[in-house]
């Protein structure tokens, strides 16, 4: 074979290659992709179960205090601020709407179901995800880096325990608890803009909330708040706790990264566990 | 020998491609310091790590006392890591709780007892380590040096039987350096525990250290007494030992002892006239007392002044010294006999009855953690020698010849 035949073989090997490449990328990535969420999947399992054992161990229920205090009592300003106003609007928009069909002394009802049923767990858990859950991210996170859970390890403190069962638990407690706030508070906004600024019946108004509300739509929005709970616990804790594993990053800008993704996960996580939750509720 | 504490057999580590440890093979004693010395990123934190188990080896044993760690049980295992603390590199405190809430973690977290006896544990540990003022900070609102001694306090609380230091001199001045070294070669002393640590800071941990362990090149190429290591021949010495030890000891501004050999051989071993020479070897007397009255910190302060003072009055006429121990320092004076070596020293110690002792004490004062008395003492030896003789047994002979030169009492 002359150089030039090498070299245009060479040539012909390398664009076939290329086109090999080019066409088998997007299975390639699909199954990168597929067996990393497989791998992340079974180890946010494995770590649940081990934090969930560990909730059991000796001198947890001071720690578990104070997560419900971080987690919950903190969260409870903007959460009272979040349900008034999206109560009001609610009232708002459906006084506007319903007074079209004369069907104004519905308002309660549209507004508590909508309310119980859907916004108060969906928007519970969305708030304390930004509040607290992003906290949480970054705290373990930091914790990790710079090797505060390794010497948990040392001190033969399980850092599982230690760090994560709290925190699982303390969401457990919290979310319904202040889901059942933002249900109440959200109720009395509907009432401050359909019933104090926009002039409807308030007998009508507090009548229908109390018949249209049932309390299967209770405990089902308490079932959901229980889920997003472990939802947005779990998220959080294993985005900080394995903040140092990151293959995109490293140090300070992992545990940036690892906030981020640890929100969005779960706000992503919440709205379809309440689709399938509300499925599977129906 | 005795059966080791701790031993690795043929020990291999690797992160992804890059090997870090290769069938590494050592020895490590109860009751010894035994330092493991390398160059930064060489693989020391890793081994130790492997030690406490935040790490496992690829390939190899870990054994202690006789023992694999891969077949111990869970009980088992416990056991040996209830009796081991480990200090980190950069001290890994919790930065959201107190200096208290930190040392006390461990006795809160993994034991039974009540909170009088925890308080009376940490406190203790508190007071030895000089941190009484800081209780109730936070690490964030201290210094470099009190975060050590947070991380040094938190490690000892549990009274264990072996504690890792991953290079507990990090990030400090000379000073603060060699009193963390003074500190740990006295807790060692005191409470007999096994003490392992990494360092780069040569020759400043061959004062504190039973045993080197050298990591060179991802193999263990070392492993002896620090005289063992001065007549170890091997390329890492050169290039690992060469490079981190400096020309001159960074608290005392002496010669290092490698460059005082060099300095020796160089003027007076190729010397073939029968010119003789005199070593004077110096000894502050009374130095632990001195770090029971002001701390730790005091005592370097007061080992550097007498430093200067020798150099002062030493190095003036031609002479040359390094540091020789924690407290001992020796001198050479090229060409001199007996009788010269006497005149010069009858100046020293005139000068350093004078002023030198009021200044090392008021020195030392200034560094010191709580007020109190001081007393220490100075002892001085001389002997003659002859250049086509080792150094090694004039020196002997003077610390042979040592008495009391001065003395600062405290009502003086």
């Amino acid at each position: 074979m002359t150089l030039n035949e090498y070299r245009q073989n060479s040539a012909e090997q390398e664009k076939r290659g290329r086109l090999f490449t080019f066409l088998t990328w997007p299975f390639a990535t699909t199954g990168r992709g597929a067996i990393s969420w497989v791998n992340h999947m079974g180890a946010a399992t494995i770590f649940l179960l081990l934090a969930c054992l560990k909730v059991f161990r000796p001198k947890q229920l001071s720690k578990i205090i104070q997560q419900v205090y971080y987690i919950g009592a903190s969260s409870l300003l903007i959460i009272m601020l979040v349900s008034l106003f999206t109560g009001m609007v609610l009232g708002l928009q459906s006084y506007h709407a319903l007074v079209k069909f004369g069907a104004q002394g519905s308002l309660g009802t549209l507004v508590a179901l909508s309310l119980v049923r859907e916004l108060g767990p969906v928007l519970t858990a969305i708030m304390i995800t930004a509040r607290a859950g992003s906290a949480i991210t970054a705290q373990v996170g930091i914790e990790r880096i710079s090797e505060q859970i390794d010497a948990l390890d040392t001190m033969r403190i399980d850092s599982l325990g230690y760090l994560i069962s709290p925190r699982i638990v303390a969401s457990i407690i919290s979310f319904p608890i202040l889901t059942a706030v933002f249900d109440l508070i959200g109720i009395f906004g509907g009432y401050v803009s359909g019933v104090l600024l926009l002039g409807a019946n308030a007998g009508a108004y507090f009548y229908r909330v109390q018949e249209s509300l049932e309390l299967k739509d209770v405990t089902d929005g308490f079932i959901k708040a229980v889920v997003f709970a472990v939802i947005v616990a779990l998220v959080c804790c294993y985005q900080g706790y394995f903040a140092h594993m990151r293959e995109d990053s490293r140090g300070a800008k992992a545990v940036g990264l690892a906030t981020t993704s640890a929100v969005v996960l779960s706000c992503v996580l919440i709205l379809i566990a309440d689709y399938i939750v509300t499925s599977l509720l129906m | 020998m005795d059966t080791p504490l701790i031993e690795f057999k043929d020990v291999t580590k690797r992160f992804g491609p890059r090997t870090v440890l290769d069938r590494v093979s050592l020895q490590i004693y109860e009751g010894q310091v035994t330092t493991i010395i390398g160059l930064s990123g060489a693989g020391k934190s890793v081994l130790i790590k492997h030690i406490i188990g935040l790490l496992k080896p690829d390939e190899g044993r870990i054994l202690i006392r006789g023992k694999p760690i891969n077949e111990m049980d869970k009980n088992e295992m416990d056991a040996c890591l209830a009796g081991m603390s480990y200090m980190f590199q950069d001290n890994a405190l919790f930065d959201s709780m107190t200096v208290y809430e930190n040392v006390a973690l461990p006795l809160r977290e993994t034991t039974n007892l009540d909170k009088a006896e925890i308080d009376h544990r940490v406190m203790d540990r508190i007071e030895q380590t000089e941190l009484g003022d800081a209780i109730h900070k936070y690490p964030s609102e201290i210094s470099g040096g009190m975060q050590k001694r947070v991380a040094l306090a938190r490690a000892l609380v549990t009274d264990p039987r072996i504690v890792l230091f991953d290079e507990p001199t990090s990030g400090q001045d000379p000073i603060r350096k060699n009193a963390i070294l003074g500190m740990i070669a006295e807790y060692q002393r005191r409470f007999g525990f096994t003490a392992i640590l990494v360092s780069h800071e040569i020759p400043d941990v061959y004062f504190i250290s039973n045993r080197i362990l050298a990591l060179y090149q991802q193999k263990i190429v070392f492993q002896g007494t620090p005289e063992e290591l001065e007549h170890f021949e091997h390329p890492f010495k050169d290039e690992v030992i060469q490079s981190l030890e400096g020309l001159q000891q960074e608290l005392t501004s002496l010669y290092s002892k490698r460059q005082f050999k060099v300095r020796y051989y160089a003027q007076l071993r190729r010397d073939t006239s029968e010119k003789s020479y005199v070593v004077a070897v110096f000894t502050l007397e009374g130095m632990d007392d001195v770090i029971a009255a002001l701390g730790h910190e005091a005592a370097q302060e007061a080992i550097r002044c007498m430093s200067v003072l020798i150099n002062k009055h030493f190095g003036a006429v031609g002479g040359f010294s390094a540091r020789r121990g924690m407290n001992e320092f020796m001198t050479v004076l090229p060409y001199s006999d007996i009788a010269e070596a006497e005149d010069i020293l009858k100046d020293f110690i005139e000068d350093f009855r004078g002023q030198g002792i009021q200044d090392i004490s008021a020195r030392a004062l200034k560094r010191a953690a709580s007020g109190g008395c001081v007393e220490f003492s100075i002892r001085v030896g001389l002997a003659q020698g002859q250049p086509i003789a080792g150094i090694d047994s004039v020196i002997e002979s003077a610390k042979e010849q040592q008495k009391e030169v001065a003395r600062l009492r405290c009502d003086s």
